[in-house]
């Protein structure tokens, strides 16, 4: 069944968007991530332009926190506190990583920097989790107690002024690397179309010692204020947002996700960190493949907005 | 040989037109053409279509025109827009866009129908003067293009992805005679055609010389649901986005609900 994308302005199969939809839905709802960071580059293989799957792929994760989130705040693992603070710092950075986008979007590196940064975070993160992930399950099998939090023990981040009391984290923090990571966080969201959970995760873990109950509702939550604000913005200064693109991705992720959960359930801690390692890195290891193989085609056109039509 | 061939066809003509004592001897044979809509839809479940435009000979030779010696060639041309062809190189061992050059406003799409491939229907010279074919789509580079070596790769390059999307494309036998007088050309819309203003132009060639051209517009719109969002996603963008945010949220809180369990 093919349909026109009125926004990316070319047919697709309606099939095999729905089909991408509910694999990464599936694949998050496994591993408890928004998703963005491998549906806009399947959209960008599949010729969706880049600034247009950027932008829609933002809009699909508002759905897939928002959906995650609920659930967590019925469950009670959501700091809505520290993710509103976290949130200043995201809306901040959402807001300049737009001009970025805009930016390089006219100087024709675009592409070039989404991958570049693609495949950075992702090989950097993924690496770092897969080792972390190797260790524990190493440590469980040795029959070791795992945890992830090691209470007691502060690093730099917990010298910083500005300290501010978060009683459902259950702990006194300052309120500058919170920011600070909300902000970095907000960059990539507009920049690279994702809602960082995969990197706001693991950061609130190990760099700010946030109780691992909290985070994911948490990252979640500031997440979906983000993804809804980045929409806004690339909608009213790129007109990148495909609603026809972002609502077929949307049904498909949010059914997809229902059954990852279910899935994830039958899997252990570890075994789900290291998955999750193994996905994130293989995506960058992907990319990263694609900017130092050979390209087929060297060039590249583009059509400017000069002329008549 | 080509003054030989054209020896020959100018003998041809007039012999024909002795065999029928034409009293159209002054008057030379007129083209006219006719589509059935000059609006073209693109509607959600639009993936390309062929364009069929009729087309007459008036005032022909009848002889002639047994014998094949006209022959027409129907172009449609896409709006035209100003085009950036970036060219990719190696920097510290990752592939990026280094050089790149920019093109005055050509037509986008360009779609080309025939009754025998235009390298046999008119010399080059004059095919390039009328602008017929996907080589002589005029593509004037601007800006700095330092030594202009380099603009013919470019050009070339330009050419060739869009030829590769399906954007320029011919078909060489496209164009069909109904009767002796009366033809068809067929003309493909790739499902990418931009939307906008297009140009249809016809040209009749009498043994190998340019005889007229004929030119009609025809436009290709968003139709329904699709024109409506993009024109509201450009207009009122701010409402728009609101939209997809609640959109979103409605999706993902329906999602929520159906599949609660506890």
């Amino acid at each position: 069944m093919t349909i026109y994308l009125p926004i990316a302005e070319i047919s697709v199969n309606a099939f095999v968007i729905l089909g991408m939809g509910a694999a990464v839905g599936f694949l998050s709802g496994i591993f408890g991530v928004g998703g963005g960071f491998l549906i806009t580059p399947l959209l960008i293989f599949y010729n969706i332009p880049p600034a247009v799957a950027v932008a829609t792929g933002a809009n699909q994760v508002v759905a897939s926190s928002f959906s995650g989130a609920l659930s967590h705040f019925r469950r009670g693992t959501l700091d809505v506190k520290l993710g509103l603070v976290l949130l200043v710092g995201g809306i901040t950075g959402a807001a300049a990583g737009v001009f970025i986008f805009s930016f390089l979007r006219t100087i024709g590196q675009l592409d070039l920097i989404i991958s570049l940064m693609y495949v950075t975070f992702l090989s950097t993160i993924g690496g770092l989790m897969l080792w972390e992930s190797i260790r524990s399950l190493l440590r469980a099998r040795a029959n070791q107690p795992v945890s992830l939090r090691r209470p007691g023990q502060h690093n730099w981040v917990h010298r910083l002024p500005l300290k501010m009391r978060f009683k459902k984290s259950k702990i006194y923090l300052s309120a500058i690397p919170v920011v600070a990571l909300g902000f970095a966080i907000g960059i990539l969201t507009s920049v690279m179309g994702v809602g960082g959970g995969f990197i706001m995760v693991p950061a609130m873990i190990y760099l700010l010692r946030i109780p691992t109950n909290v985070v994911i509702g948490t990252s979640l939550f500031q997440i979906i204020f983000v993804t809804a604000f980045t929409t806004v913005i690339q909608a009213t200064t790129n007109q990148s947002v495909d609603v026809f693109l972002a609502g077929l991705l949307m049904v498909a992720g949010v059914v997809g996700a229902q059954y990852g959960v279910r899935a994830g359930r039958m899997l252990r801690g570890e075994q789900l960190r290291a998955g999750l390692a193994l996905l994130v890195l293989g995506t960058g290891v992907r990319l990263g493949y694609d900017l130092v193989a050979t390209p087929q085609e060297l060039y590249s056109v583009a059509a400017t907005m000069v002329g008549y039509q | 040989m080509r003054a030989l061939l054209t020896i020959a066809a100018a003998a041809l003509m007039a012999a024909g037109m002795l065999a029928t004592k034409a009293s159209a001897q002054s008057r030379a044979p007129r083209l006219d053409i006719g589509i059935s809509t000059n609006v073209i839809p693109i509607t959600s479940d639009f993936a390309g279509e062929d364009l069929i435009v009729f087309g007459a000979i008036d005032g022909a030779d009848p002889d002639l025109l047994r014998a094949d010696f006209y022959d027409v060639v129907v172009t449609l041309e896409g709006p035209s827009l100003e085009s950036v062809v970036r060219k990719k190189a190696r920097v510290f061992g990752i592939w990026i866009n280094r050089s790149s050059m920019r093109f005055e406003p050509a037509p986008l799409s360009y779609s080309l129908s025939s009754t025998l491939p235009v390298e046999l229907i008119a010399d080059s010279i004059e095919l390039s003067d009328l602008g017929i074919g996907v080589q002589n789509i005029h593509l004037t580079p601007t800006g700095a293009v330092g030594d202009g070596s380099s603009i013919p790769e470019f050009r070339n390059a330009l050419l060739r992805l869009r030829t590769a999307d399906g954007l320029y494309q011919r078909d060489p036998i496209g164009v069909e005679y109904v009767s002796s007088s009366l033809f068809r050309a067929t003309l493909r819309l790739p499902a990418n055609v931009p939307v906008g203003e297009h140009k249809l132009r016809a040209f009749l060639f009498q043994g190998g010389e340019f005889v007229m051209e004929r030119e009609l517009p025809l436009s290709v719109v968003k139709t329904g649901l699709e024109q409506f969002i993009f024109e509201y996603a450009h207009q009122h963008s701010l409402i728009y986005g609101l939209f997809a945010v609640l959109l979103a949220m409605i999706t993902g809180w329906l999602g929520s609900v159906l599949f609660r369990k506890d």
